[in-house]
């Protein structure tokens, strides 16, 4: 029996079971797909808010700021690249300049540091590739960028280097009430646990409704992204927001920590809580709100477009709670956007929920950091021919355009969550995410898979379930033993 | 492995082949072929068709037979080759960064410079394709990998984004391999690939091709489910009611290929936005003292014939520039694109022209029916040549006679196209 099941291990469930892992604890994460990260934390926009959006008393307010300091030194704790370039919200109109006075204000209350009211001049000059007609800015310098797979990849490994039982593909169709807790029904078997924590994202107002009456729905809202080739990683400095309305925070462009420039999203409700397609008129509508900003815009320089689902819900706040009718079974649900930036203080304040419900934290005398990642590209000359010396395959280059070694693919294969997918070693060291997106690397990558996962090339999967990319051998047979 | 050569070869493709053979030709004894694939060869390995050498060597050959027959030559020779190895940068100085499993990281000072690094295929990312991201979009070039170097089939039901020539091949591949190749789907109103592979790939198995058309929307989940197709407009935009549906596991990309120049960018050298390669002059030397450019990484070719022999003279001309220690002193005149004109190479001549005659590829921007190419320099009129067709599809050259461009001065020359009525 573990003392705590986390559902899901989108950011949410990484950071959760990372801030577990520091106690004397019996942990497991169920996650229904082939690796973390693969819903709303896989496909967002990787902005770390500073904290002037939500309305002041709201949880989203409290955790946003909260989130928003504890995150730059958890990065820093967890070697993920915090690319600290501060945001702009721009106004471009006088009624717009009310709005940004009014964000002002609102991020005072809720204890943002270090806001500024820009005009329009300080405001072109700070970033010059913007559009002329630029009324002013709200300027909020703890704004922060991450990719936000390697944040949640980071955590749910040191987690995993702290005792903390991560099980991929485990869905969990099912949820029965013990004496003493729970028992979970999972594709892998039944796991039982004391307490239960509901980090499930856009499924979870059915993990809820397993155990408990529904007291919430979750509306997915899709929105779409271009993302731009390393060559403009000059174009923008900030990132840069326009007014919100209704809609949300509207379409933005940010430099990333890779040095590719991010352009979106929109906001579409959908149906579905896992079709994350493009279409043409989503894409069109991020052109145009775009240019708004940035007149001249460079779009040949797309690599890839792609689109991510944010589990809203019906309720105007984060639900962080316990379950009424389930005592030990807590809720992390409609976390939507600033959800990646407040992360670590919802896992904190779930912390405080488990130990008010009864369960004992004793930190752990020592509390280890997931083993170091190489990233080849970055060493100095004399460490480079060094490393190879050591390593040879650290000497032969798989992925061109990322400069990713072999040696660096093998490390990953070997990591706490080894990948089990072409798109989960993309994550993990950044092959095929470069301008020829895999066209030369992936068959590379798949020959590597295959063998360190001792499978055929035939089982090697793109992504998750059912994502195969080889369909059988030619006439001829294929090369390989 | 030295820490100097007279001259280093980026690429053992077809263009760093022929560079090399010739530049040892010419009486360099110091070379160094660095190639980052496991053989000698480039991209012809895959392309297991025939249909190359008919030009250079009046016969018709396999891509691996083109390429065995140059790498036979190179083996006469004693110039270096370090496989498996990855050029990390070229510096202006013309130091060569590299590294292998077996040498390590290692920095070659070269005199001279040859890039020969070829082409990646356009993404769908560059083009925007709306719809899923499930498993089964590739480009064709991936695929051909695939089939014919792996031997694994990609897909069983296959579509075809783009008229390139590699997805015109790989449409006549996947059939012969058992594959059902639906369509092939071309957003502009003419093919871009070869007439006689329109002919040989899609004629003759029966696939239709549909121009003006593209793909608006893929489904799938995992992988691919079917995709849908509709005509567009004259601005390319699709036209509703236009739609049909293929109910396809994969979608082979052939839309274009783009010049590999990041190395060429770190070195200094100034990229042309029309050709997406160097600008060089009539040696293939860039903007940048002996540090020449061949082959697809200056344009990209249709025929591998005119990579070698542009790649051949590629290697000569960076013998010429070690063996007389020349310093730079070209001055240059430029060849500028006319009507109907969307690029030439070379760019530019230098008033080092010492051949018999200068010849010039170039690529028309729209499809001419009887037309003629039209030469002059300062508004006077150098030369005309008759074409009964000329299509963005198909590289087109001219050959000048030296004595022609006498007195050309700074003035250059203009190429254009005039249709005749």
């Amino acid at each position: 029996m573990f003392d705590v099941a986390i559902i899901g291990c989108g950011i949410v469930g990484a950071a959760l079971a990372f801030e577990l892992s520091q106690y004397d604890l019996s942990v497991a994460v169920l996650e229904k797909e082939n690796d973390v990260s693969c819903g709303a934390s896989r496909a967002n926009s990787g902005i770390l808010h500073a904290g002037y959006d939500p309305q002041p008393g709201t949880l989203m307010a409290k955790l946003n700021v909260e989130g928003s300091i504890l995150s730059e030194k958890l990065c820093r704790e967890l070697g993920v690249v915090y690319g600290h370039c501060g945001s702009l919200v721009l106004a471009f109109s006088e009624k717009e300049m009310q709005t940004a006075a009014e964000l002002y204000e609102r991020g005072v209350q809720n204890g943002v540091k270090g806001l500024e009211i820009w005009d329009a001049e300080t405001t072109k000059n700070r970033e010059p590739g913007i559009s002329e007609k630029v009324a002013g800015a709200l300027y909020a310098p703890s704004a922060a960028v991450v990719i936000p797979w390697e944040y949640t990849l980071a955590l749910a490994e040191t987690a995993v280097c702290n005792g903390v039982d991560i099980r991929l593909e485990s869905a969990v169709t099912g949820i029965e009430k013990m004496v003493d807790g729970y028992r979970l029904q999972t594709q892998t078997g039944n796991v039982e646990a004391r307490y239960v924590v509901n980090a499930a994202g856009l499924y979870a107002d059915e993990i809820h409704n397993m155990i408990s009456a529904a007291a919430f729905r979750i509306i997915p809202e899709r929105g779409e992204y271009y993302l731009l080739d390393k060559k403009m990683v000059n174009m923008v400095r900030h990132v840069l927001f326009q007014c919100p309305t209704a809609a949300g925070k509207g379409v933005l462009i940010a430099p990333t920590t890779h040095g590719n420039v991010i352009i979106g999203p929109n906001n579409e409700q959908i149906d579905s809580r896992d079709d994350v397609a493009t279409t043409g008129q989503g894409l069109e509508t991020v052109r145009n709100h775009a240019q708004k900003s940035v007149p001249h815009l460079p779009l040949n320089e797309n690599i890839r477009n792609f689109s991510g689902i944010r589990a809203s819900s019906d309720q105007n706040d984060f639900i962080i709670a316990e379950a009424k009718d389930a005592p030990g079974f807590f809720d992390l649900a409609g976390i939507k956007s600033p959800g990646l930036t407040a992360a670590p203080a919802i896992a904190k304040m779930a912390v405080e929920l488990l130990e008010g419900a009864g369960l004992k934290l004793k930190e752990k005398p020592k509390f280890l950091p997931r083993p170091k990642r190489t990233h080849f590209t970055e060493l100095r000359q004399d460490e480079k021919r060094a490393l190879i010396e050591n390593r040879p395959e650290f000497g032969h280059m798989i992925c061109r355009c990322e400069r990713v070694t072999e040696g660096e693919i093998l490390e990953a294969l070997h990591a706490p969550i080894p990948p089990r997918s072409v798109d989960a070693i993309k994550r993990r060291c950044n092959a095929g995410l470069g301008r020829c997106q895999g066209g030369f690397c992936a068959p590379r990558v798949v020959e590597l898979l295959a063998r360190e996962l001792k499978i055929s090339p035939l089982e090697v999967l793109q992504d998750t379930a059912g994502s195969y990319i080889l369909s059988s051998e030619t006439k001829e047979g294929s090369c390989h033993e | 492995m030295n820490d100097a050569y007279e001259l280093v070869v980026i690429g053992g493709g077809p263009a760093g082949l022929a560079a090399a053979c010739s530049a040892w030709e010419a009486g360099l004894r110091q070379i160094l072929l660095v190639e980052r694939d496991r053989e000698l060869g480039g991209i012809l390995n895959q392309c297991i068709h025939n249909g190359f050498g008919l030009h250079y060597f009046k016969t018709e050959l396999t891509g691996p037979e083109y390429a065995g027959r140059f790498i036979e030559m190179l083996a006469q020779t004693g110039v270096d080759v370090a496989l498996d190895t990855m050029v990390l940068e070229v510096t202006k100085d013309k130091c060569v960064h590299l590294m292998n499993k077996t040498d390590g990281y290692r920095i070659i000072q070269a005199k001279a410079i040859v890039l020969a690094m070829g082409c990646r295929e356009r993404t769908r990312g560059a083009i925007a394709i709306p719809g899923s991201r499930a498993a089964g979009i590739l480009t064709a070039g991936a695929a051909q990998r695939y089939v014919n170097i792996e031997g694994y089939m990609p897909g069983r039901r296959v579509l075809i984004l783009g008229s390139g020539d590699i997805g015109l091949i790989m449409a006549r591949r996947m059939t012969l391999e058992g594959a059902k190749v639906l369509a092939c789907v071309e957003l502009m109103p003419y093919s871009g690939g070869l007439a006689r592979n329109i002919a040989q790939c899609l004629q003759d198995y029966d696939i239709p091709l549909y121009l003006s058309h593209t793909i608006v929307d893929i489904r799938g989940k995992g992988r691919v489910e079917g995709a849908t197709v509709a005509r567009v407009d004259q601005k390319r935009k699709p036209i509703p009611g236009t739609e049909m549906n293929f109910d396809c596991d994969t979608i082979l990309l052939s839309v274009g290929l783009i010049p590999e120049n990041e190395l060429s960018r770190s070195a200094g050298v100034a990229i042309d936005n029309h050709t997406n390669g160097a600008f060089v002059d009539e040696t293939m030397e860039t903007g940048v003292p002996g540090i020449f450019a061949c082959g697809n990484v200056v344009h990209v070719h249709d025929l591998v014939d005119f990579v070698t022999a542009e790649s051949l003279k590629a290697g000569s001309a960076a013998a010429a520039y070690v063996l007389q220690d020349r310093v730079n002193s070209k001055r240059y005149a430029d060849i500028r694109n006319g009507g109907g004109i969307s690029y030439t190479v070379p760019q530019r001549l230098s008033d080092l022209q010492t051949e018999k005659s200068l010849e010039i590829l170039f690529r028309v921007n729209r499809v001419f029916g009887a037309a003629a190419i039209v030469v002059q320099s300062a508004g006077r009129p150098l030369a005309r040549f008759k074409r009964e067709h000329l299509a963005p599809g198909e590289m087109e050259k001219i050959t000048l006679p030296r004595k022609l461009l006498g007195e050309l001065g700074s003035a250059g020359l203009d190429i254009s196209i005039e249709e005749e009525t």
